[in-house]
C-alpha cells in the first residue's frame, strides 16, 4: 500500500498524465474495437487536422481559466478573425502578391483578435464587469458584426490553396508518414503549429513572470496584488493574448476549409472548455496544465470520430463523450492530489460539503 | 534630528486621522527603534489596524507627519510600493500567500530573478529560497521543500514564510498583523520563534495582537491604543505580564464605568 501510495504520488507530479494515459487507453480502446479504422494512419492525420483549432483554443483558454477568468467569446473571435482575413486577401488579392496579401489578412486578423480580447479585459479589470459576462455580451457582440460585415453569406477563398501562407500553416507534409498511395496521406502543418504554440505557452506558463502572475491572480488577486502583481494589467493582456491566439485558430480554420463561414467556431464552446478541464485545469484558478489541455483536446476531438469508428450507432457518441469526461476529471482529482487517502476519506465522509472536510483534516494533525 | 545617531526605523509626529467625522486616530506620537519589537495592543476598535494601515501607505493620515528611518515620508505620495521601497513589509493573517503555489514562487512573486526577457531563473530561485528556508527562518517542517505548495503548510509554517521573505528582501521594519489569529498553541509557539528571529536578525517589527500572552513573550516595549489615542508605552522591563494584564483590564474598566456615570 505504502509503495502503490508513493507511486501514485509520484505519477501525479508529472503533468497531465492521468490525462495522457486515459487518451492511450482511448486509442488502444478503439484500436481493439476498430482494427480497420485505428490501425491505419488516415484517422489520425485526420484528428491532427480537425484537433487543431479548437487545441489552440484550449491552450489559451487554458492560461485564462487558471488566472481564475473565463473567455466565454472565442468562437466569435474565431469568426470575426476568419472574415477579417477573408475580407483582407479578396480586397487585396487581385492588386498585388498572393502570398503577401494573405499575410497581410493574417496580420490583420490576429489585431482584430487581439482588439476584441483587449476590450474584454478592459471590461474585466477596469470597470470590473465579471468575465463570464463581459464575454457573453462579446460573444454575441462580435458574432453579431461578423454576420452584419458578411451579410450573413459564407465566402469562398478560391486562389488559396496555391498561397503559401496556406501551405505553412494548413498544409500537408508528405513522405513522413508511409503512404501507398503517394501523396494522399501527409501530416497537417496546423498540427505542428498548435503542438509549438503548447510548447510557447507551457514556457510562459511555468517559466515566465508573466505566466507566475496569471498563477497567483487565479489563486488569490488580493495576495497578488499585496506582492506587487499588477492584477489589472496582467488581466488585460490575458484577454488580449486570448484574443490572438482566437483569431489565429480562426484563420487556421479558415485556410482549411478554403471558406470562411460566418457561423465557424459557433459550437466549439463547450468541447473547447471539456479539453481544458479534462486537462486537469482548476476552475477555481491558480492552477493551469498545458500538457493536460494538449491530451484534453485530442481526447474530445477522437471521441467521436472513433466511436462512430467502432461500428455502434451514432446515439451512442454524446454518452460515451460523457463517461469520458467524467473519468478523466476524477482520475484527475485522484492523482493530482498525489493521494489516493484523498479519495477514500471523501467517500467516507459523502455528503458533507468537502469544504468542511478539508478543513477538519489539519486540526486533527495538530492535536496529535 | 533624525539623522544623527541611530535613527528611529519609524516615527508617528502627531498624527491625525479622521474618517468622516469619527476622529480615528488623535495626537498619535510613538516611534519604534531600529531593533525593537514593539507590541501594539487593544482593544478591537482602539485604532490599531487604523494605524497600521497608515503606516504601511493604505491610508493617508488627516494630519501629522512620519519618519521612515529618520526621514520624512511625503505622505502625499506613500502608498504601499513606496512602503515596500522604503523597506516596510506587512505580513497579514491570511492575505500574504498564494495557496496553491510553491514556495520558492511563493518568495520570489512580484518581484522574480528573471532573465531580461522576463523568463525566471528557476535554478536560483530554489537555491535562494532553500537558503531563506533553512538559515533565516530555520525552517525544518517533516518533508518540507521549496517545491511544496503552501496549502501543505500548517499556519504558523506560512506565518514563518511571509516573514522569511520579507527578513530577505531586507525589511527593516516588518509589520506582523494579528499574525496568531486562529491558530492553535503550537503554532503560535513557532510564530514566536521567527519574530525572535527578526530581533535576531538587527531589524524592527511592531506585532499586533490582542493575545497580550504572546505579545508579552517577544516584545521590548509595549503600546497601548484605546479609542484612538495611546494611554500608555510601557517597557518589559519595567512590568510583568500580570502586571500588564492587570493594567489592560483595569484601564477597560475604568473608561467602561467613566463611560457609565
Amino acid at each position: 500500500m505504502k509503495r502503490a501510495r508513493s507511486l501514485i504520488r509520484l505519477l501525479g507530479k508529472i503533468e497531465g498524465l492521468p490525462v495522457a494515459v486515459v487518451f492511450v487507453i482511448l486509442i488502444i480502446a478503439f484500436i481493439i474495437t476498430a482494427p480497420d479504422v485505428f490501425l491505419k494512419w488516415r484517422i489520425y492525420m485526420s484528428f491532427l487536422q480537425t484537433v487543431a483549432p479548437p487545441l489552440i483554443l484550449g491552450l489559451g483558454l487554458t492560461l485564462v481559466i487558471t488566472a481564475g477568468e473565463i473567455d466565454l467569446s472565442f468562437p466569435a473571435t474565431v469568426a470575426f478573425a476568419g472574415y477579417v482575413f477573408t475580407w483582407s486577401f479578396r480586397t487585396f488579392g487581385d492588386n498585388m502578391d498572393p502570398t503577401l496579401a494573405a499575410l497581410i489578412g493574417l496580420g490583420l486578423a490576429l489585431i482584430a483578435g487581439g482588439f476584441v480580447g483587449y476590450i474584454n479585459g478592459l471590461l474585466v479589470a477596469r470597470i470590473g464587469v465579471p468575465a463570464i459576462m463581459a464575454t457573453l455580451a462579446a460573444q454575441f457582440f462580435w458574432y453579431g458584426v461578423t454576420v452584419l460585415l458578411a451579410g450573413g453569406l459564407q465566402a469562398a477563398l478560391k486562389t488559396i490553396e496555391d498561397n503559401r501562407v496556406h501551405s505553412v500553416l494548413t498544409g500537408r507534409i508528405y513522405g513522413i508518414i508511409p503512404d501507398p498511395a503517394r501523396g494522399r496521406i501527409g501530416i497537417p502543418t496546423q498540427a505542428l503549429w498548435a503542438l509549438g504554440l503548447a510548447v510557447v505557452l507551457w514556457i510562459i506558463l511555468n517559466r515566465h513572470k508573466f505566466g507566475e502572475a496569471v498563477m497567483f491572480i487565479g489563486d488569490n488577486p488580493n495576495v497578488a496584488r499585496v506582492m506587487g502583481v499588477n492584477v489589472e494589467t496582467t488581466k488585460i493582456q490575458l484577454f488580449t493574448l486570448m484574443g490572438v491566439i482566437a483569431a489565429f485558430a480562426g484563420v487556421i480554420l479558415t485556410l482549411e476549409m478554403r471558406v470562411f463561414y460566418p457561423t465557424q467556431g459557433q459550437g466549439m464552446l463547450l468541447p473547447v472548455m471539456a479539453a481544458v478541464f479534462i486537462g486537469g485545469t482548476s476552475m477555481a484558478g491558480g492552477v493551469g496544465s498545458i500538457v493536460g489541455t494538449f491530451f484534453g483536446s485530442y481526447i474530445i476531438g477522437s471521441l467521436e470520430a472513433g466511436v462512430v469508428a467502432t461500428g455502434i450507432s451514432g446515439f451512442w457518441v454524446q454518452l460515451v463523450q460523457g463517461a469520458v469526461m467524467g473519468g478523466s476529471v476524477v482520475l484527475n482529482t485522484i492523482l493530482g492530489r498525489g493521494d489516493i487517502a484523498v479519495l477514500s476519506d471523501r467517500v467516507r465522509q459523502w455528503g458533507i460539503p468537502m469544504r468542511a472536510a478539508s478543513r477538519e483534516a489539519p486540526s486533527s494533525d495538530l492535536g496529535t | 534630528m533624525a539623522e544623527e545617531s541611530a535613527p528611529c526605523a519609524l516615527q508617528m509626529v502627531n498624527i491625525e486621522k479622521y474618517f468622516g467625522l469619527v476622529h480615528a486616530l488623535s495626537n498619535i506620537n510613538m516611534e519604534v527603534g531600529r531593533n525593537e519589537i514593539v507590541g501594539l495592543i487593544g482593544d478591537n476598535g482602539a485604532g490599531k489596524s487604523t494605524m497600521v494601515k497608515i503606516l504601511t501607505g493604505v491610508h493617508r493620515p488627516t494630519s501629522g507627519e512620519l519618519y521612515v528611518a529618520g526621514r520624512k515620508v511625503d505622505l502625499d505620495r506613500y502608498n504601499v510600493k513606496t512602503a515596500h521601497s522604503y523597506g516596510i513589509e506587512t505580513v497579514y493573517q491570511d492575505k500574504s500567500l498564494g495557496e496553491k503555489q510553491t514556495l520558492w514562487r511563493n518568495f520570489f512573486v512580484g518581484r522574480q530573478i528573471t532573465n531580461r526577457l522576463g523568463f525566471i531563473k528557476v535554478g536560483e530561485e530554489k537555491r535562494i529560497a532553500r537558503e531563506i528556508m533553512l538559515n533565516t527562518i530555520g525552517f525544518r517542517g517533516r518533508g518540507i521543500t521549496v517545491d511544496s505548495t503552501v496549502s501543505k503548510l500548517s499556519g504558523g509554517e506560512r506565518q514563518g514564510v511571509a516573514i522569511g521573505r520579507a527578513m530577505h528582501f531586507e525589511a527593516e521594519l516588518i509589520v506582523l498583523d494579528e499574525p496568531t489569529v486562529a491558530l492553535s498553541l503550537k503554532e503560535v509557539h513557532k510564530v514566536l520563534n521567527f519574530v525572535h528571529k527578526i530581533k535576531e536578525a538587527g531589524k524592527a517589527c511592531i506585532y499586533i495582537s490582542h493575545a497580550l500572552h504572546d505579545v508579552y513573550e517577544v516584545a521590548d516595549r509595549f503600546i497601548v491604543l484605546d479609542r484612538g489615542e495611546i494611554v500608555a508605552s510601557i517597557e518589559k522591563g519595567n512590568t510583568t505580564l500580570k502586571e500588564l494584564d492587570t493594567f489592560l483590564l483595569e484601564y477597560a474598566h475604568g473608561l467602561k464605568d467613566k463611560r457609565e456615570s
